[in-house]
């Protein structure tokens, strides 16, 4: 359009900044260019006699994983490989994860080897709790840290012997809000919801409902006590996890353990 | 956001740019990402990175779901209740909603 010993002019009311040349050149933008984009522009504006740059837009598609989803991806391609069935249970602080895994091994633990991973804030107490002899365990100290993530899963699967080990347990930190965004390549989220919370929960707390394979509704056995409707509860469950498996159990009387062991059985396929 | 920031400059590399002009992100209404935050990440990174001076445009996907029941797939306004509007069956099957990528990239071409 202009003539190639003419600068190109610049339209009075041009919009806002675009990296073309026109408007980037002169239009007193608000926005300042920086130095090296002001010679590029330029550079290009002598480069191109009608003033137009052409703006190259490529559509990339570019998935951005953090790095907490590549180390995930990472120790379930490990976890494949070797074999194992990886459960990461989440729950809020005292809805019986510990418990349920005590019984666990005792009971499913001692005809199929398996392995716990127990986060907490402080303290080793847990691990203590689930130390067998048959069973590996490493307790991890969170400090400050509301969830495990995948790269401490990483370290602590290595600190522990997973020779033979079939089903690998992950007790996460007690915390219904933080574990549903750290993907730590488990196979199986398993979300426990205890008869001495509300029904409701499920509904407060979507999120980590939603991404749930299973979910166990432990201490059954003090429902009626409790005037826990278990019934609204499951529903409640439904509503947000339709996709998920529900059992009903109590790791204090042993109702509802069989209905576990056979679907933890059935994870790590015939013997 | 610096994974992104990491994406960009490889991705200026590799079309021979030295400069972005824009910055398409692509995000679903369950991926987990507050655009404000987002946002707020943006601008504090941006100026010291490749894309100092480029516009970051925001590109919202709604949830979608599929009813395991009848098959309809139908769009969630809010919440995490999916419920099929054809025969009222919960869905727990996510066909859209957790995107969380680098849609598009402008260059200046040099």
């Amino acid at each position: 359009m202009n003539p190639a010993s003419t600068p190109p002019t610049l339209p009075e009311s041009s919009p806002g900044f675009r990296i073309h040349a026109l408007t980037g050149a002169a239009t007193g933008s608000s926005r300042a260019l920086s130095a090296p984009l002001a010679a590029e522009i330029n550079a290009a504006l002598a480069a191109s006699p009608n003033g137009e740059i052409a703006v190259r837009s490529i559509d990339v598609d570019i998935p951005l994983l953090e790095k907490n989803d590549i180390l995930a991806e990472r120790n379930r391609g490990y976890f494949l490989g070797r074999g194992l069935a990886a459960l990461n249970l989440v729950s809020s602080p005292g809805a019986g994860k510990t418990t349920l895994l005590e019984r666990t091994l005792d009971e499913f633990g001692r005809s199929t080897r398996c392995a716990v991973l127990v986060g907490d804030l402080e303290t080793d107490n847990d691990g203590r709790r689930l130390s067998r002899p048959h069973a590996p365990v490493a307790q991890i100290t969170t400090g400050t840290v509301c969830h495990l993530d995948a790269g401490m899963i990483a370290r602590a699967a290595q600190s522990i012997n997973l020779d033979g080990v079939r089903v690998l347990f992950i007790e996460n930190v007690g915390n219904l809000v933080c574990p549903a965004s750290f993907d730590l390549g488990e196979q199986v989220r398993v979300v426990l919801l205890s008869t001495t919370e509300g029904e409701d929960k499920p509904l407060k707390y979507p999120p980590i409902f939603k991404s749930a394979h299973l979910v166990l509704l432990t201490k059954v056995d003090v429902a009626d006590v409790l005037g826990f409707k278990r019934e609204v509860a499951v529903e409640n469950i439904r509503r947000i996890a339709p996709q998920a498996k529900i059992i009903q159990l109590s790791a204090r009387t042993g109702e509802g353990m069989p209905e576990w062991y056979a679907f933890l059985q059935a994870l790590t396929g015939p013997l | 956001m610096e994974s992104a920031l990491d994406a960009i400059r490889h991705q200026a590399v590799k079309h021979g740019a030295t400069r972005v002009s824009r910055i398409v992100l692509r995000i679903g209404a369950l991926a987990g990402v507050d655009p404000d935050a987002l946002r707020f990440a943006y601008e504090a990174l941006a100026p010291t990175s490749i894309a100092a001076g480029a516009e970051l445009e925001i590109e919202s996907v709604p949830a979608r779901a599929r009813c395991a029941a009848c098959g309809t797939e139908f769009g969630v306004d809010r919440g995490f209740i999916f419920r099929c509007p054809r025969c009222g069956e919960y869905s727990g099957d996510i066909r859209a909603g957790r995107e969380l990528g680098i849609a598009r990239l402008e260059f200046p071409s040099p």
